[in-house]
């Protein structure tokens, strides 16, 4: 049981902006940004759900989202191209 | 209304990354064996994921976050969720913690 993946590689996607209680794995310095899709890791459960203890079915496509360090950090003064990459969950994605 | 969590420091200006390996006390390594088991499937169900250990990490105030070692932090969460289940109880846990006191004298 899973949730259909909406986004495949090289999509453009864009992290929700959203600061909810509970338990989260969206890193707080990536909310926001701009990122582009490198590759479908997988679906599982949701671990929003599984942290409250329940089964976090269906499961959430899991993405890793590929970021350019100088949009994520105003003052980043290494090479224009380093990216930095995070996995994130689709019901955390926008599209870009 | 706080948008960053205590726990959620990534990109925060840091200290030095101490790179260097260290030993385990005794008590570290049972907390450590304690997280897989509870982790793995009891009586057909696991009485603890990794999503709980965190969330009841992330509920530790700023103040015991840092002021705590990894393993405490585990051994708290883990004690947490297992009141959170009702695996034990509090008053359980209070008679023990009293027992266990009372032996080191």
């Amino acid at each position: 049981m899973a949730v259909e993946a909406l986004f495949r590689p090289g999509d453009r996607v864009r992290v929700m902006r959203a600061y909810p209680l509970g338990h989260v794995r969206t890193p707080y310095y990536i909310r926001g940004h701009d990122g582009v899709i490198e590759r479908l890791c997988g679906s599982f459960p949701n671990p929003e759900e599984l942290a409250q203890m329940r089964s976090g079915l269906p499961a959430q496509p899991l993405y890793r989202v590929r970021f350019r360090q100088n949009e994520v950090w105003p003052d980043y003064r290494g090479r224009p191209d380093d990216v930095v990459e995070v996995e994130i969950f689709q019901h955390w994605l926008e599209k870009g | 209304m706080i948008e960053r969590s205590h726990h959620d420091m990534g990109g925060l200006p840091a200290g030095k990354v101490e790179r260097s390996e260290h030993d385990y006390a005794e008590w570290e390594r049972r907390v450590d064996a304690l997280m897989v088991l509870l982790s793995g499937v009891f009586d057909g169900k696991k009485l603890l994921t990794v999503d709980e250990l965190r969330k009841n990490i992330e509920a530790l105030g700023p103040e015991a976050y840092d002021r705590m070692s990894y393993y405490e932090r585990w051994v708290t969460s883990i004690t947490q969720t297992m009141l959170q289940r009702g695996v034990i109880t509090t008053e359980e846990l209070a008679r023990k913690m009293r027992e266990v006191e009372e032996r080191g004298r």
